[in-house]
């Protein structure tokens, strides 16, 4: 079993400003196991933890307890340039006085190996950044993008067990970050590499990883598959934070192993897949997401009722707000179809469908 | 001429040409009141002692209006009173040699121990950091002269590190600190190190660490992240620390002529005894030119071998 696990966090506390009255706690008590050829996402709001664990596997910091293993050897104590981990950096942290290619020669030269084979492996990075023409420039003379596929070939040229990339994407704009993101998964299949990517950025996780860890002040709430976090958020956090969700409170009538009885504020009873372990009569919030919800103009089968507030035409959706009598107005997302929508009069009495399956029950 | 003129204006790039050249005449303008001070100051003197240096001594001191190189022949070579006959100026070159290395000598230790003192200021906080400039600026307002003494009574014989070595028993008899090249040495580097500590600092200030830990992850050592990475990029401060610390320490008077005694002249004391006791005004004058070509020559070369050395890196 071990075999597999490329990285893997015990217990992971980090304290800063420990024995300070201003002390810090960025990490709590972590653990997670990250696999061979994974491409594992740590994400989360800034301030989560995720960069502190990402330079913890790096050995930019040190844990102040549990321990950080890579291929089952603990490698805490370690300095950063023993370690066969390198790192992408957010703002590239590209050597200003050397050129493309001694930038990406530089690990492999520090590594003592000889020139011809610096050159090499410098050759075949360049390729596979596509770089080829540009190696003789400086730093300053490439733009954005190209920095950052230097970046990249830096880190990739000395063939780390595992890749590090703090935020490597945020720097650009959004055309150049869609073709970074197809990039990224190619370089991670072509090389083989365990990549360790950090975001913010919600669909960025969802569409490049394998694997999806959602982190908050220090702690992971919860790791998944993208599908899985999307559509099984453990917590209301998870749920918030990724993608739009509806919340609404409700209460629990009975439940049995595989089904749960539930009543929501307008009175309306439904029957939803149960998570397990629920007490009966608990307060629970339901979370909907907007394109699991139709709106519906004919009075049978209405969950909730509210009136339409809003309607927003976003290209290939529409999204109508409704107000149905809570703090914040329930969101529904429609495709449109064949570029049409349909007109509902703002202001008028609409009922909002949802298919039970598709609600997830969060205790909070 | 005028159709020259008339379709110029018409295009909007001379206008603009134009407009460039009337603000370099205001600036001009601007900048006149410094630029004369400046050539009085600097060029009107050199202009001086150039003339100077070509006219025979007064007996009294002063200049007599007549011309003569035996000024420049005597910087090198000394003529005996009574036979005439005519040998190197050993005295002199030793001299200049003497001042050379101590200056060079100053320079590497400066080097030496205000890098990482300005690597120290430059990890602080931003607060903090503002507290250790502020600290290594204080020497300078005190006077130089009241220094050196200070540093006198630091290092004779009856002085305190003495005594308290002999107070310690380390030693039994005084060590003769005072009046050596050491001496002279220890005193310049005090005096001029924060002109080392500043411009690095300065260089420092705008250097990106985070560089330093993409070398530490690229499995650069400690010293290899210092020599490839951090000393290239903070290059242009330690060449203005070094001409900041290496051309004042050239010309240095005070701090040798008070820690070296009378035995240890640096350029400095030497051109002071011509216009002095010496009462060789022309000879001063060749002298001070002699240390000017010097310092010339000397940056000249430190620049050029230093930009060369970054080149390696960069091209």
């Amino acid at each position: 079993m071990s075999d597999d696990v490329a990285v893997e966090a015990r217990g992971v506390s980090k304290i800063f400003g420990a024995s300070t009255d201003q002390e810090v706690r960025a990490l709590d008590h972590v653990s997670v196991s990250i696999a061979q050829n994974e491409f594992f996402t740590l994400l989360g709001p800034s301030g989560c933890g995720k960069t502190t664990l990402l330079r913890l596997i790096a050995g930019f910091e040190h844990p102040t307890d549990g321990a950080i293993l890579l291929e089952g050897k603990d490698i805490s104590a370690l300095p950063p340039f023993q370690r066969p981990v390198n790192t992408v950096f957010q703002n590239y942290a590209l050597f200003p006085h050397m050129t493309v290619a001694q930038n990406i020669g530089f690990g492999l030269e520090m590594q003592g190996q000889s020139k011809d084979e610096v050159a090499n492996t410098v050759g075949a990075m360049l390729v596979l950044v596509k770089m080829e023409n540009l190696k003789n420039r400086r730093i300053d003379q490439i733009s954005g993008g190209q920095q950052q596929r230097v970046a990249l070939a830096r880190a990739l040229a000395p063939r780390p067990k595992v890749l590090l990339l703090d935020e490597p994407l945020s720097a650009l704009d959004l055309k150049l970050r869609k073709e970074m993101q197809v990039e990224l998964k190619r370089l991670q299949h072509e090389t083989g590499i365990t990549f360790i990517f950090v975001t913010h950025d919600q669909e960025e996780a969802l569409t490049m990883s394998d694997r999806v860890a959602v982190m908050n002040e220090g702690r992971i709430l919860q790791v998944g598959a993208p599908h899985e976090i999307y559509n099984r958020p453990h917590d209301r956090f998870v749920a918030d934070f990724i993608g739009d969700t509806n919340f609404m409170p409700a209460e629990v009538i009975e439940h049995d192993e595989s089904e749960v009885r539930i009543r929501l504020p307008s009175g309306i009873e439904i029957t939803v897949p149960a998570p397990p372990g629920l007490p009966q009569g608990s307060e629970v919030t339901l979370a909907i997401r907007p394109e699991q919800a139709r709106i519906v103009t004919d009075s049978d089968a209405i969950s909730i009722q509210g009136s339409l507030t809003d309607e927003i035409y976003i290209g290939t959706d529409t999204q109508y707000r409704v107000d149905i009598g809570m703090t914040s107005p329930f969101v529904v997302r429609v495709q449109n179809a064949n570029g049409e929508r349909a007109r509902i009069p703002l202001g008028s009495r609409v009922g909002i469908a949802v298919d039970p399956r598709t609600i997830q029950i969060l205790q909070d | 001429m005028s159709a020259e003129q008339d379709s110029s204006t018409e295009s909007f790039e001379s206008l603009e040409a134009h407009a460039y050249q009337l603000e370099v005449r205001q600036n001009l303008l601007l900048s006149t009141p410094a630029l004369i001070v400046l050539f009085c100051a600097a060029s009107g003197t050199l202009l001086i002692m150039l003339v100077f240096s070509f006219l025979t001594p007064g007996d009294y001191g002063g200049i007599k209006w007549q011309f003569s190189t035996e000024a420049w022949f005597q910087v090198a070579f000394y003529r005996d009173i009574f036979d005439e006959t005519v040998s190197i100026a050993d005295a002199h070159l030793s001299i200049f040699w003497r001042s050379v290395k101590l200056s060079f000598l100053t320079t590497l230790v400066a080097f030496v121990l205000g890098f990482p003192t300005a690597y120290f200021i430059a990890t602080r906080s931003p607060e903090t950091r503002n507290l250790w400039l502020f600290l290594v600026t204080i020497p300078f307002w005190t006077n130089l002269l009241i220094r050196t003494f200070a540093i006198l009574e630091i290092i004779r014989n009856q002085g305190l590190v003495n005594t308290v070595l002999i107070a310690l028993g380390v030693i039994d008899q005084p060590l003769d600190m005072l009046y050596t090249d050491i001496a002279i040495l220890l005193g310049m580097t005090y005096v001029y190190i924060p002109l080392m500590i500043l411009p690095i600092y300065a260089s420092m200030e705008r250097f990106d660490f985070q560089l330093v830990e993409a070398a530490y992850d690229l499995y650069a050592t400690r010293w290899r992240v210092l020599v490839r990475v951090i000393l290239p990029l903070v290059k242009p401060g330690v060449i203005a620390g070094s001409i900041l610390v290496f051309v004042p320490s050239l010309g240095a008077y005070v701090t040798p002529r008070v820690l070296g005694g009378g035995k240890h002249l640096m350029i400095g004391n030497l051109i002071e005894l011509q216009f002095g006791q010496g009462r060789n005004w022309p000879l001063g004058a060749a002298l001070s030119l002699t240390l000017l070509v010097i310092v010339m020559v000397a940056l000249i070369f430190y620049v050029r071998s230093a930009q060369k050395e970054g080149g390696a890196h960069g091209h």
